[in-house]
């Protein structure tokens, strides 16, 4: 089945496999490694993470933008961020190995990720926007909840 | 002049519709169809999650302090370590899916055999567990008291342990006593037939009050999250007068309706995303084994391909891939 050729590099072509077996156990092993991270990360809680990395600017339409712009490091604690980025990178090995994305043509992969990429930004963006907006009715919109 | 008769005998040319731009089967593009869809669902679902707990932002449950169970280690606190353990399995399960996709290839009957059956072990353990964690979760283990205003009030002591003082939450069986009470639950078949009662609770609100008033180092802690990120602990007098004025019912465990942690939504929510994704889980690991027999009566073998392993090896993944970022928005962030 010399169809069925894969591509053994990983992180760019850093690391190269020598057979395809040999890869999976190498994503595994990087997977793994991800995983005992954020276990641990989860459970000691550094306090330095525990607070966003950056402070929101001050100012006019320029400070909005770039609110926007680092919003993961102005409103995310530091902790939650790395968490984000790892869990995506562990999305990438998962469908890019295991579900053999590397081996497909460069239009199924595209066809694939940037569909789901794009839908998924949108509707985070929204549901987020529309909870923190909510939360501040509750919070200074004269409704008591302590009670 | 036969004009019916549909017979490009184009398909070498590029509209012919004989060309394969994404070089890859019909049934593979559909898994992938399938995929994209139903990752749009699982990220409705996590997106509606993080809507809510955006709503009640300081108010949230710490998922750390829900998830502290591990089987067989009772009255031990160990957050995370069991669905780290999950997450694990869930993964050496895809780790033996794609080996068996692998050992199709070079169709190796017997190793595509045997990796399937890890893959659908892994995956039974997998569910076994949700199941667990479910149980444990909808039991509960402290008990608290129901607001009138639906908000949870939960005891506990201060504590010293290593020499710094920790709140510690305690049972309220620990310190009320259930009073004799002449209400019994309502049943269909001693009055009216139509209107049914679920089990009465094992406390009454001034049960609790009584076992409050008589245990003087017994503190209220609230859903609020103050600035170091912890529960909100009521003075004495405070958390005398948070269950006496406020106090509605004794609640213990999780369901739809109540959740003894914080806010019914974090039980709903719960309870819908990890169920739905176990759902999917008992599907792959059924399919598994339709494909799992296939692969034993030598179908793939005389089809001299083994793609249909690849096509469920997709699905399986996928399942694995939801986990992930169920597991870091469930339990970690």
């Amino acid at each position: 089945m010399a169809a069925h050729a894969h591509k053994l590099e990983i992180f760019r072509g850093l690391i190269k496999f020598k057979s395809n077996t040999q890869k999976i156990w190498g994503v595994l092993l990087l997977l793994s490694i991800i995983t005992a991270v954020e276990v641990v990360l989860g459970i000691y809680k550094p306090a330095s993470l525990m607070t966003p990395s950056m402070s929101p600017f001050e100012g006019g339409f320029g400070a909005l933008l770039g609110n926007i712009i680092f919003s993961g490091f102005i409103y995310t604690k530091s902790l939650n961020l790395i968490f984000i980025v790892l869990t995506i990178i562990k999305a990438y090995y998962i469908t890019w190995d295991f579900m053999h994305m590397r081996d497909e043509t460069k239009s199924l992969r595209r066809l694939v990720a940037w569909t789901v990429v794009f839908l998924i930004c949108y509707l985070v963006f929204i549901l987020l926007q529309e909870g923190g907006y909510i939360e501040s009715v509750y919070t200074n919109g004269y409704v008591k909840r302590d009670f | 002049m036969n004009s019916t008769l549909v017979s490009t005998g184009t398909e070498e040319k590029i509209w012919g519709g004989g060309n394969q731009p994404l070089k890859s089967s019909y049934g593979k593009l559909m898994m992938w169809f399938f995929i994209v869809s139903d990752a749009l669902t699982f990220s409705g679902f996590l997106a509606a999650y993080g809507f809510s707990r955006f709503k009640f932002i300081d108010y949230w449950p710490i998922a750390d302090e829900v998830f502290t169970h591990v089987p067989f280690l009772h009255g031990q606190e160990l957050p995370m370590i069991y669905v780290a353990f999950m997450t694990f399995i869930l993964i050496m399960s895809s780790v033996t899916m794609v080996l068996a996709v692998d050992a199709g290839h070079e169709m190796k009957k017997n190793k595509v055999i045997w990796y399937m059956f890890f893959t659908i072990i892994g995956g039974a353990i997998f569910v076994g567990s949700q199941a667990w964690e479910w149980a444990t979760f909808i039991q509960g283990d402290y008990g608290a008291v129901q607001t009138k205003g639906g908000n949870i009030l939960q005891f506990g002591t201060y504590k010293t342990i290593d020499g710094e003082e920790v709140f510690k939450r305690i049972s309220v069986e620990d310190f009320a006593t259930a009073s004799h009470t002449e209400r019994v639950q309502h049943e269909n078949k001693n009055g009216l037939w139509f209107v049914d009662e679920s089990a009465l609770p094992a406390f009454s609100v001034s049960d609790v009050l009584h076992g409050l008033e008589s245990h003087p180092e017994v503190l209220v802690r609230t859903q609020t999250i103050n600035e170091e990120g912890e529960k909100t602990v009521l003075s004495r007098a405070a958390s005398l007068e948070q269950v006496k004025n406020n106090g509605r019912r004794y609640v213990k465990g999780a369901n739809l309706e109540v959740n003894e942690y914080g806010t019914p939504l974090f039980a709903d929510f719960f309870f819908f995303i990890t169920g739905f994704h176990g759902f999917h889980v008992l599907s792959g690991v059924v399919i598994n084994i339709i494909i799992f027999f296939n692969v034993i009566i030598g179908t793939y073998e005389r089809r001299k391909n083994y793609e249909m392993v690849e096509k469920v090896g997709l699905y399986w993944h996928f399942v694995d891939l939801v986990w992930v970022f169920v597991f870091t928005f469930f339990y970690l962030v």
